[in-house]
């Protein structure tokens, strides 16, 4: 019952968001497409080579911590809803757990792995 | 006759983006104008208060450019994924008070939180694959940025989100808010707003400290000016959205702006007491007057916040991209896990209810 709502609320918007982005471009919007116009924009100039090229492996560094951390959160969420009636004992080994993540992001952080250059 | 609730319920939600959209970027336009001493735009319809409507005729009316070399699917659907995730978010946003039996809440979700912490999560998509679609480096380098600026500011999101859950917890079982919104706002009616430490003072930091953080953590993940890494007009050309003209363009812009109308209220639900307000509403009064009246308590609320989001804009310098990274993992990400054990030590020592 929650879900089909849900499921519908998602219908709606995904007919409004479509509504909104291709009416124009099929219906109202002209199309008179030309070998110039049709270049990327990219700064202005002529474009030298295409975009799909190697990029900084920052990056992904970002996205492997953010995993690492996001599970964190995730696993910290239902400590939380219950950490009133799991009292001093949780507090306790939530606190090893907070332990742990604290020594990674501090070895993280020596390591030079929050650094930008 | 539940369903014909649930229909109403999502044109007030609905009703909410959609009028506040416009009404966001006109005022952004005319408090940016404010600011600087300029006049702002004044020539179509009173005070120029048509002008967003004129816009996305006009808008809708231009050429889409696909470009050369672009990634056709991706190019066209990023828009319309950024656009869909804040507004399907909103389904369980509690924008009112219970008017009989139905709850003011398009779907009352019993993972409510959760289920905000992933839709929102679905936005970096959009970005990343519209700036990886359209062929262009700059599009390319704006949206890693915006991605891994999102992603960053998504962990202290979350953390401040696990402290509201914690700030509305209790000890016993059936009263415990959990993760639902709309027990969130009626625990912050009865033991007052989160932004003030939930039920006991010494929460207060704990609260003021978690309020600054989403705040933040909220303009970071819409890309508002002191964090625009992605569009930068100094350093990118245009982000992401560089080749995108027509339609697709005003997607992205007005997809900004719901995103923004989607944190304000998130920020108003956790931290500012939803719908409620002293002596205003009343949480057991579930008469059709109060529903109306806290639907307007809500609104104005969002308001608010909106306008310190635009003002903040023109007052705040922006920052270096790897001042933004840093800030995020150095500054807030410890402060919110201190914030979190702060909130465990004296939720479990010394507040008893």
């Amino acid at each position: 019952m929650v879900w089909a709502q849900v499921a519908i609320y998602l219908l709606i918007v995904t007919c409004l968001g479509l509504g909104m982005s291709y009416t124009g471009y099929f219906f109202l919007a002209p199309s008179r497409p030309r070998a110039l116009k049709q270049e990327a924009y990219e700064c202005g100039v002529p474009q030298m080579a295409g975009s799909r090229e190697r990029f900084s492996v920052r990056f992904y560094l970002i996205a492997i911590m953010f995993i690492l951390f996001d599970i964190e959160t995730v696993f910290l969420i239902p400590w939380a809803v219950l950490y009133k009636q799991l009292g001093v004992p949780g507090l306790v080994e939530i606190g090893i757990f907070f332990a742990v993540l604290g020594f990674g992001l501090a070895y993280l952080w020596r390591r030079g792995g929050l650094e930008w250059d | 006759m539940t369903w014909l609730w649930f229909f109403a319920k999502i044109g007030v939600a609905l009703g909410i983006i959609f009028s506040l959209g416009p009404v966001c970027i006109m005022g952004d336009r005319k408090i940016s104008a404010w600011i600087q001493g300029r006049v702002g735009p004044n020539r179509v319809g009173p005070w120029g208060t048509f002008q967003p409507i004129a816009d996305i005729l006009k808008l809708m009316m231009k050429e889409v450019i696909v470009p050369d070399g672009v990634d056709k699917v991706l190019f066209l659907g990023g828009p319309l994924i950024v656009f869909i995730a804040p507004v399907f978010g909103y389904c369980v946003i509690p924008f009112g008070n219970q008017i009989g039996e139905e709850k003011l809440q398009v779907v009352n979700l019993d993972i409510g939180l959760l289920f905000i912490m992933s839709v929102l999560s679905v936005g970096v998509y959009g970005i990343t694959l519209g700036g990886w679609a359209s062929n262009n480096k700059f599009s390319l380098m704006g949206s890693l940025r915006a991605s891994a600026q999102l992603i960053s500011y998504e962990l202290t999101f979350g953390l401040t989100m696990l402290l509201v859950v914690m700030m509305s917890a209790s000890a016993d079982p059936l009263k415990s808010a959990s993760v639902d919104l709309s027990k969130i706002v009626l625990h912050q009616a009865e033991y007052g707003w989160n932004i003030f430490g939930g039920a006991t003072w010494w929460g207060l930091p704990s609260g003021l400290i978690g309020f600054v953080l989403l705040f933040t953590c909220a303009m970071a993940e819409n890309n508002r000016l002191p964090f625009d890494m992605a569009e930068c007009e100094a350093e990118l050309v245009g982000g992401y959205h560089t080749e995108y003209s027509g339609m697709g363009f005003a997607m992205y812009m007005f997809s900004e702006y719901c995103s923004m109308i989607l944190s304000a209220s998130l920020i108003v639900t956790l931290f500012l007491g939803g719908w409620s307000f002293p002596y205003l509403t009343d949480p057991a009064d579930h008469s059709f007057l109060a529903g109306v009246i806290s639907i307007g308590v809500f609104f104005t609320k969002i308001c608010i916040i909106l306008f310190l989001y635009i003002q903040l804009r023109w007052t705040l310098p922006r920052f270096r991209y790897d001042q933004v990274m840093s800030l995020g993992w150095k500054t807030f990400l410890p402060l919110a896990l201190v914030n979190i054990g702060y909130m465990a030590v004296i939720g479990v020592f010394l507040e008893k209810p």
